[in-house]
């Protein structure tokens, strides 16, 4: 048996072929050593994101999460349900809190899942990815298996968003969350000061809004450059095409010279566990990390 | 705007701020504002050019009565969903919440601005997300590009290639998509029949509250 199982939600991002699909590789890899089992939720559906709140009103998009529960639980009893999508994990916990503090909305919801033929029991803990790490498993234990520190590498740990808010990660602050700079020291690295770590992307009005958008994003890149930082670390898969992606919009418009590679915090701890590039989905990052395929290839 | 909607909103006549707290979700909340600022000077929208009214002023604006003003202003679609506003406002109204709460209700009743983008955004994401259990990523794409019309989609889709090219290059972008060879949930037929009934008990719980 592993040493830890879980009802894994990966989302629609993080899917074979999806805009995060080497953030779900590498997860797989790092999970791997850290003999964690992660099983998908049968069948598991979209959460609504955020951005759908106009057009899906409250009810539906709670159903849209319930189903997930129901199906956790039928499926996979007593298994905490783990995300690794930010706002994945925020739909889900936002609908549980909900249903667990309104029987009226929880009673509407059984009617909507019946229809289904599904039904909540007990809603299932609901966990980032991160949490896992730092709650079930703690920064020692994560140590543990570092074959190759990344040693003289330097991250600017960005955290973003909706990992941090509104729920966060127990004991972290919502201005300056630490986690992901240990998560960095941990395998090895060096986190820079940076001051922009928890700023929005622009998150879903980097399409409706590019302008808007990538005027965030340019200040969240050249806080990384002035930090010193190689390399944007994030844990957030929005964060992470967002953060990526636009680099060379951006450039055009403002005349910078961004070329900075924005990698998921899995990446980071698969290499430092002695694993490939491959493993590590190296080839899945639009802006090549050459530092880092490098280091694995050694 | 629906016949059942018409008459809802008529019922609230003069009196804008219960209009809000009854069918606005998290409408309620509205009154606890105490006119701080904290929420305008959190938004990261907030340093750039776009919005009409900040927050707290939307929410006093509510309690002026200023209804039209309020459902026609774009402020409450420039939401990114950060929450700096959310965690920081010291009479903890869910600010992010009641913003698409209100921008939700002026939606609904059609009285939101048209050619909204974030707004066109909601209702595609929405759609596409529904339609099979899972987002399509590249339709959902072709839609936002395509939503002012073939000639504007084209020159979007043409800005954008170097980043779809990238994307593809990097496996993270499957054009089969396009044609439908996409992921999607098995039980498409429950979900359907499930969001059906909760769209119906959305609409008598926001009947009932109006009838209270």
């Amino acid at each position: 048996m592993a040493r830890k199982e879980y009802a894994f939600y990966p989302g629609c991002s993080s899917q074979k072929g999806a805009s995060a699909s080497n953030y779900l590789t590498s997860v797989e890899s790092m999970c791997k050593t850290l003999d964690i089992k992660m099983t998908e939720i049968p069948d598991w559906n979209c959460c609504g994101a955020s951005v759908s709140y106009a057009e899906s009103g409250e009810l539906p998009r709670i159903a849209m999460n319930a189903r997930n529960f129901a199906l956790a639980e039928a499926n996979l009893p007593g298994q905490d349900i783990v995300a690794t999508c930010a706002a994945c994990w925020l739909g889900s916990r936002e609908s549980k809190e909900r249903l667990e503090h309104n029987s009226g909305l929880m009673a509407d919801t059984q009617l909507a899942l019946k229809e289904a033929g599904l039904q909540i029991k007990v809603i299932p803990e609901i966990k980032h990815m991160v949490e896992v790490l730092i709650e079930d498993f703690g920064f020692d234990e994560l140590k543990k298996p570092v074959k190759k520190p990344l040693n003289g590498m330097k991250f600017a740990g960005y955290v973003g968003c909706q990992t941090n808010r509104p729920f966060g990660i127990a004991g972290e602050s919502f201005e300056n969350p630490m986690y992901l700079d240990k998560l960095i020291e941990t395998v090895g690295g060096e986190a820079i000061p940076y001051d922009q770590k928890a700023t929005c992307c622009g998150g879903a009005l980097a399409f409706s809004e590019p302008e808007k958008a990538q005027a965030q994003i340019k200040d969240i890149i050249e806080a990384a450059y002035d930090g010193g930082a190689e390399m944007i670390v994030t844990p957030c898969p929005l964060c992470q095409a967002n953060v990526e992606v636009y680099q060379g919009s951006i450039n055009k418009k403002y005349g910078t010279k961004f070329d900075i590679p924005v990698l998921y915090y899995s990446q980071l701890m698969t290499l430092a566990y002695g694993g490939t590039a491959k493993e590590a989905a190296l080839d899945g990052n639009v802006v090549r990390a050459r530092k880092l395929e490098e280091f694995a290839g050694k | 705007m629906s016949d059942l909607n018409q008459k809802m909103a008529a019922k609230y006549q003069n009196n804008f701020l219960k209009e809000i707290e009854e069918q606005a979700e998290m409408g309620e909340w509205v009154k606890m504002c105490m006119q701080c600022g904290l929420c305008s000077g959190s938004c990261p929208t907030h340093f750039q050019a776009g919005w009409d009214h900040p927050p707290q002023e939307i929410f006093m604006m509510i309690r002026a009565g200023k209804r039209d003003e309020v459902l026609k202003s774009n402020s409450m679609w420039m939401c990114t969903s950060c929450y700096n506003c959310y965690v920081r406002c010291p009479r903890k109204v869910p600010v992010t919440h009641v913003m698409h709460g209100i921008a939700e209700y002026a939606y609904r009743i059609g009285q939101s601005p048209k050619n909204q983008p974030t707004q066109h955004l909601s209702k595609t994401f929405w759609d596409n997300c529904t339609k099979t259990g899972r987002v399509n990523e590249v339709k959902l794409t072709q839609s936002l590009y395509f939503k002012d019309g073939i000639g504007s989609g084209i020159k979007k889709a043409m800005e954008m290639q170097s980043v779809a090219l990238g994307l593809v290059k990097a496996k993270r972008l499957n054009l089969l998509e396009a044609v439908g060879i996409a992921h999607k949930c098995k039980d498409i037929k429950g979900i359907h029949a499930m969001l059906a009934k909760a769209n119906e008990l959305e609409a008598k719980r926001q009947a009932d509250k109006a009838k209270a």
